[in-house]
């Protein structure tokens, strides 16, 4: 493979912008955020540069190294510290440094008024930084360093404004549900260092051949878990609704371009793992789609129009997951939906942050209403956006998601019409929520707060929106013209040759569109022709209150794990405090007595001693007398 | 003469000393019955020496007699110490220690 010097860069310019904002303290705060953005767009020419280089290249030479320095050397075992960069990974460089520095832009604006918007795009350099790393490692140890880097740059900013007591919780809750998914990613690296003796993406690659299918499949299911938790997916989603907390461009490149589809990436980067492992294959696919239906209802109840988009980005993962999961055919059908929502979904919630700017922060989707001739341009970028997640032709969501309906279709068998349902189904869900929240913000009668000004937001906000706007609309057919991006991933994955088609493409599109029209036509019906409540009306069926409280997933969480968590704590502490602390205490205690009653011998009186003196001798001439005879 | 009554002389001298010790207040008493007690068992060890018609209780007593020589100039150094400092010869006022 070819190497290179300049790939460390990329990561360098970020986590240097991080540095130096977060040790310059306040006499960065007049010109912090321009470095940070500056940085952030430096990174992402190096990344255009690369990607230069890469085209001019045939495909096997495409792949290129850096290797850093020599991290750990014990005897035989040797890890560098080294970054890879190939196919897939420039993807998703490009996504990362792409939407990352249109957001730090949109940020300028958005946090102008915030006294800490310095540290602010501090976190936001690390975060890009953290987040090139993970995709830049070229093995799954340095891919953990940039997973924590990126747990912990998320949980700084879900948490950034910690004053509020619920937003430093959600922080947390963030960072201990990811916990659960870090220690899976960690066992991962533990059986597979155990099994083949190496923990690099290639060395595995090599030695997956030889190994067990046991091993195998446990790796599998611990990459998975590990997915699970940094991609909010079932069962470790319900951190993600909670990190709206954070400031919206957060949400928007954080919780729902980057950093949460890493799962999807961890997956698609073990290809040769779960090919190998069908049963964890499986359960990819199981998870992926449990959670596109979960993420979807859930998007059905929500009035905060943040937690509506977040229940959104879990389905849309929920996609990717499930693309994944169906081998071969799936992976590059899961990273282009993947980047295509990379673009729309941050483009919405940029809209939303646009919403809540001009709103005074409000999130209530029914304190909203008639927005559209208020804030013209927010209307039309969130419009394309909205449209591309539908998956109207010919916008981006059209490409990537029928691609992955129709994969899951022609799956095969039972499992192909049971993931085919599931995925229209999923669409048609998708459509009705969506719809929801546009006619909810934007059309209708307004039912704003008396205080509540709505206007436009300045240019350096809409301008990123805009051109996010405009990745939704052409970003589809580009990366699938000519199977573009298909033929682009193709040297990375083991084709396992052609494969039955249960239905036609244009008839898997045809129900999709049908499936999103039913979605629509509801939501009109529901919403634009009847009136819509300024308080969330609460004599609702069941089902709604159970969508309402996330299908209750926090209550299951702290019914089958927290409360026993708790009494378990409980138990603990108590055999803690009764039975080793009383052990010590007891032998102290012990001591303590027998000296105090024994001290009662001890009169002072000399001639008492010496009676007790003469008693003992008597007594041991007694006794020895006894002995003799 | 039987050896036997010194050994019951003994005896008698030693019980002597140990309840003088247990019961008198004055240190210089007490030392005195120390001294007694220390006599008696010279006494038996004597009177084993010629029963067994060897030297060797002889000689123990000779070091017996050179610890309680030894014993009285300590003691009687310690008595006039605390004499002097506290006005009293009582073996029970010498109770500090305890407090």
């Amino acid at each position: 493979m070819m190497t290179s010097n300049s790939l460390v860069y990329l990561i360098a310019l970020p986590l240097a912008g991080a540095v130096i904002l977060l040790l310059s303290g306040r006499r960065s705060d007049k010109w912090g955020h321009l470095l940070a953005t500056a940085l952030s767009a430096s990174s992402f020419f190096v990344g255009l540069y690369q990607l230069s280089l890469m085209l001019d290249r045939t495909n096997e030479e495409r792949p290129i190294t850096q290797k850093l320095f020599e991290w750990i050397s014990v005897g035989t075992f040797k890890i560098d510290a080294g970054l890879l960069l190939d196919q897939l990974s420039i993807c998703f460089v490009l996504l990362i440094t792409g939407v990352g520095t249109l957001i730090h832009i949109y940020s300028i604006s958005y946090m102008s008024h915030d006294p800490d918007r310095r540290r602010f795009f501090a976190f936001l350099n690390l975060f890009i930084a953290s987040m090139l790393l993970l995709v830049l490692g070229d093995s799954y140890l340095n891919l953990y360093v940039g997973w924590e880097g990126v747990g912990l740059a998320s949980y700084l900013l879900i948490g950034f404004w910690n004053q509020k007591p619920a937003y430093a919780t959600a922080s947390k809750k963030a960072f201990v549900m990811n916990r659960i998914g870090d220690m899976g990613l960690s066992f991962a690296i533990m059986i597979a260092f155990a099994t083949m003796g190496t923990v690099s993406f290639t060395g595995v690659k090599a030695a997956a051949e030889q190994t067990s299918t046991a091993a195998l499949t446990g790796i599998g299911i611990m990459l998975l878990v590990a997915a699970t938790g940094k991609s909010a997916q079932f069962p470790l989603q319900a951190w993600l609704g909670d990190a709206m907390a954070g400031p919206t461009p957060v949400s928007a490149l954080i919780h729902a371009a980057t950093m949460v589809t890493a799962g999807v990436y961890l997956i698609t980067r073990s290809n040769f793992i779960f090919d190998a492992a069908p049963t964890a294959q499986l359960l990819v696919v199981i998870v992926g789609a449990i959670t596109l239906m979960f993420g979807a209802l859930i998007g059905t109840a929500k009035d905060d129009i943040k937690k509506a988009l977040a229940a959104s980005t879990m389905s849309q993962i929920g996609y990717m997951i499930l693309g994944a999961g169906l081998g071969p055919v799936g992976y590059a059908f899961a990273i282009m939906h993947l980047l295509t929502h990379g673009f729309f979904k941050a483009g919405m919630f940029l809209g939303a942050g646009s919403v809540m700017h001009g709103m005074n922060d409000e999130v209530n989707m029914r304190k909203y209403g008639a927005l559209r001739k208020f804030m013209p341009i927010t209307f039309i970028t969130f419009g394309l956006g909205y449209l591309a997640i539908l998956g109207v032709p010919p916008f981006a969501g059209f490409y990537s998601k029928d691609m992955i309906i129709e994969t899951a279709f022609n799956a095969g068998g039972i499992k192909g019409i049971i993931l085919g349902t599931v995925t229209l189904l999923g669409a048609g869900i998708t459509a009705f929520y969506m719809t929801r929240v546009m006619i909810l913000t934007f059309t209708g009668t307004s039912r704003w707060d008396e205080e509540a000004h709505p206007h436009e937001s300045p240019w350096l906000m809409w301008l990123p929106m805009a051109i996010l706007a405009v990745g939704s609309v052409t970003s589809g057919y580009l990366l699938s013209s000519g199977d573009a991006l298909v033929n682009w991933l193709s040297p990375l994955f083991e084709d396992h040759g052609e494969h039955e088609e249960l239905l036609s493409p244009i008839i898997v599109s045809t129900l999709a569109l049908t499936m999103v029209a039913i979605g629509i036509a509801f939501a009109f019906i529901k919403y634009s022709l009847n009136e819509v409540d300024e308080v969330a009306p609460s004599d609702v069926s069941i089902f709604t209150k159970i969508a309402r409280q996330d299908l209750m997933q926090d209550r299951f969480n702290e019914a089958v794990f927290m409360r026993p968590g708790q009494v378990l704590t409980e138990v603990l502490v108590k055999t803690d405090e009764v039975v080793i602390d009383g052990a010590v205490r007891g032998v102290g205690r012990a001591a303590l007595g027998s000296g105090a009653s024994l001290r009662g011998i001890q009169s002072g009186f000399v001639r008492s001693y010496a009676m007790l003196i003469l008693i003992g001798a008597v007594a041991l001439v007694a006794a020895i007398w006894v002995v003799v005879q | 003469m039987n050896a036997a009554n010194y050994l019951y002389l003994s005896a008698l001298l030693f019980t002597i000393g140990a309840v003088g010790v247990v019961v008198r207040r004055n240190a210089i008493v007490v030392f005195m019955c120390v001294e007694l007690m220390l006599n008696a068992a010279n006494l038996s060890f004597v009177t084993f020496s010629r029963i067994n018609g060897d030297l060797n209780g002889q000689v123990i007593a000779f070091f017996t007699m050179v610890v309680a020589a030894c014993e009285v100039v300590v003691g009687l150094a310690i008595i006039v110490t605390i004499y002097r400092s506290r006005r009293s010869a009582s073996v029970d006022d010498a109770s500090l220690l305890k407090r």
